[in-house]
């Protein structure tokens, strides 16, 4: 690297600048420190410099601009680099303007952020209507359906789901039948654990966990899907040719999670029963035939229903959320990973509310 | 098989080239499917090369193999004096350091203004700048790549195509690289936008003493600018001359290339624009 080595001499016209080597960004930061620490009136000796590029003459340029200064020794080539850099003094603002002021600011951010929770519930409705009617449209030209669209999708929500929903089940009854074994054991009912597990996994914990899951999973790539469709003007594209997105992109996604959500459900339910009846057999000495006689009593079918009525409806919520938020993308990229967390928040919270919903709802019709 | 003359040659380097992109006995293949086999190419210091080929001949794979995007199957690369097959990433960052590169959609970082987009390579590099002069270089670099200043905060998704492809110019020359790749920097503009975007290049390299290694498909671009044209076609690079050089050889694509209805209405008025 050429050193830059400097001089300041006491002139009775004031302090002066040379620089010897490379002028160039290496020692920009030096270089404009140097500068900004020497009194004015400045002269700039360049005449022992022998390479000096783009920001090495800016930073001289600037100089010369902001304190007047004088500069001697410059060679063609430097002489026609300075005047190109000035050429170019176009100042540009780095990032958009922004308003302060605290309160004003304050309250306009609170006003923007109603209005936006406002303007997202209209829009989610407004994007269940245009569902219902994309609906009606498929169910009045059955031809439009797209079945292929559809068995995907069972595919990716439904089947390659069945090991991971397997797995946390099978866990959950575990644990389940574990914490509650030791609290019942302190009444000496320990054989009441099989009444736990069974009520608390078909009648709550089975639909609600694979909710979350299908969530997860599928709520978030439905976003992110149909996001970056909507970047790559996909969506646009399919509108010009005359394809609604909504038959294409939104019914297939609602109907395979709607279709899927209660066979996982079981599913779930099944794994949840198991893992609690492994654990009851290995812990509490419970024989696994013994263990399905008692739960056969203990769960009333009602359970069962409760916890399949409520599938279907939060498979549709996840997947309308998903593809809700995936239709409000636009601009850029880190859009599309914002829309999409806020499509599993939304779809969660809306899951566990409805749940609420129907826990009133089915002890108010006598399901308990 | 086309005879090429000796200085048509792609591996012959003229008397007073300094070489600053050498390549040779490139392969590259995915798969089954073999893009380059013993591919050699030379750019010598302050030329504007062209590439062309058709579609799907590896232009873009040659772009990303000297750039170190690619690692090719065998051969050399070396770029201003340095071999590029096989470096570690700290090697490489040096290098970088020194050329520019614009890509065929800009590649602008979506989340960062178009200033902050310029100031990108100049913070990684050299952190110690203070935050007004590295703002200044930022708004001269985009003066430099011709863009308006209001241009500077806007977000890439607000720009057009064209101010999109200067954007990404002003970021390609943020670091005063000694050579700028551009992957067809006129595709897609209009004609009027696409001869400023020559000129641009055109003046940003007598100026800055910049080598250009250029794809391109357009014939205007490749009259009015370049200085020697590399032609890529059955896998490797056939012949690198000028214009004139290139069509008296008898290969059959050059001929339909040069001597199709585009490529003549081109060089007509390239010949016009030069007589007048």
């Amino acid at each position: 690297m050429a050193e830059l080595d400097r001089h300041e001499g006491d002139d009775p016209n004031g302090s002066v600048y040379r620089v010897a080597g490379a002028l160039t960004i290496m020692r920009a930061a030096t270089t404009q420190r140097e500068i900004d620490s020497l009194p004015d009136p400045l002269t700039i000796d360049l005449s022992d410099i022998n390479r000096m590029d783009t920001v090495g003459a800016w930073i001289v340029y600037r100089t010369v601009r902001d304190r007047g200064a004088k500069v001697i020794g410059a060679s063609r080539d430097e002489v026609s680099l300075l005047k190109q850099v000035k050429e170019f003094d176009v100042p540009t603002r780095v990032v958009p303007e922004e308003e302060s002021g605290g309160f004003t600011r304050g309250l306009r951010e609170l006003g923007e952020w109603v209005a936006e929770i406002g303007t997202t519930l209209v829009g989610l409705l407004g994007f269940f209507g245009s569902t219902l009617i994309g609906f009606a449209n498929v169910i009045r030209r059955p031809r439009r359906f797209r079945l292929n669209a559809v068995v995907q999708r069972f595919d990716v929500v439904g089947v390659r789901a069945l090991g991971i929903i397997a797995l946390m089940s099978f866990l959950i009854g575990v644990v389940i039948a574990q914490q509650g074994s030791v609290q019942l054991a302190q009444f000496g009912a320990e054989v009441y654990t099989i009444n736990l597990i069974g009520r608390i996994t078909i009648r709550e914990l089975g639909t609600l966990m694979t909710a979350i899951m299908v969530a997860g999973r599928s709520g978030s790539a439905f976003a992110a899907q149909i996001g970056t469709m909507k970047i790559t003007e996909e969506i646009d594209a399919m509108r010009t040719i005359g394809v609604s997105p909504v038959e294409a992109l939104v019914i297939p996604r609602i109907i395979s999670a709607v279709v899927m959500m209660p066979l996982l459900a079981f599913w779930s339910m099944l794994l949840a029963l198991i893992g609690g009846g492994v654990f009851v057999w290995l812990s509490l000495g419970i024989p696994p035939l013994t263990y399905i006689q008692r739960l056969q009593e203990v769960i009333p079918i009602t359970d069962l229903w409760v916890g399949l009525i409520k599938a279907p409806v939060f498979g549709f919520i996840i997947a309308l959320a998903g593809c809700f938020q995936g239709m409000l993308v636009e601009g850029n990229s880190e859009e599309v990973g914002s829309r999409t967390t806020t499509a599993v928040v939304q779809s969660i919270f809306l899951v566990i509310v409805l749940d609420a919903v129907f826990a009133v709802f089915f002890s108010f019709i006598g399901w308990v | 098989m086309t005879t090429v003359p000796k200085e048509l040659d792609p591996t012959f380097v003229a008397p007073g080239c300094h070489p600053i992109i050498t390549v040779r006995g490139l392969d590259n293949a995915f798969g089954e499917q073999v893009i380059h086999k013993d591919l050699n190419l030379t750019v010598c210091r302050g030329e504007i090369l062209g590439v062309v080929g058709g579609s799907g001949t590896g232009k873009s794979v040659l772009l990303r193999s000297i750039i170190g995007l690619q690692t090719p199957q065998a051969g050399e690369i070396e770029v201003l004096g340095e071999n590029m097959v096989g470096r570690s990433e700290d090697e490489a960052k040096n290098i970088r350091r020194r050329w520019g590169i614009l890509f065929q959609n800009g590649a602008l970082f979506s989340t960062l203004t178009v200033a902050e987009n310029v100031e990108v390579p100049i913070r990684e590099y050299f952190p110690y700048l203070h935050p007004p002069l590295l703002d200044e270089i930022a708004s001269y670099k985009i003066a430099m790549g011709g863009l308006p200043p209001d241009a500077g905060p806007k977000y890439p998704s607000e720009l057009s195509g064209g101010m999109v492809k200067r954007a990404g110019l002003a970021r390609a020359l943020a670091l005063d690289p000694e050579l700028l790749f551009l992957d067809e920097p006129t595709a897609g503009l209009d004609p009027i936008a696409a001869a400023a975007f020559d000129d641009l290049i055109k003046s940003l390299q007598e100026r800055l003493d910049l080598t250009v290694f250029l794809i391109t498909h357009d014939l205007d671009t490749l009259h009015a600018i370049c200085d020697r044209i590399a032609v890529l076609a059955d896998q490797h690079v056939i012949a690198v001359g000028t214009i004139p050089q290139l069509l008296a050889l008898d290969h059959p694509w050059i001929q339909e290339y040069f001597n199709g209805p585009r490529g003549r209405a081109a060089a007509a008025s390239w010949k016009e624009g030069a007589e007048a």
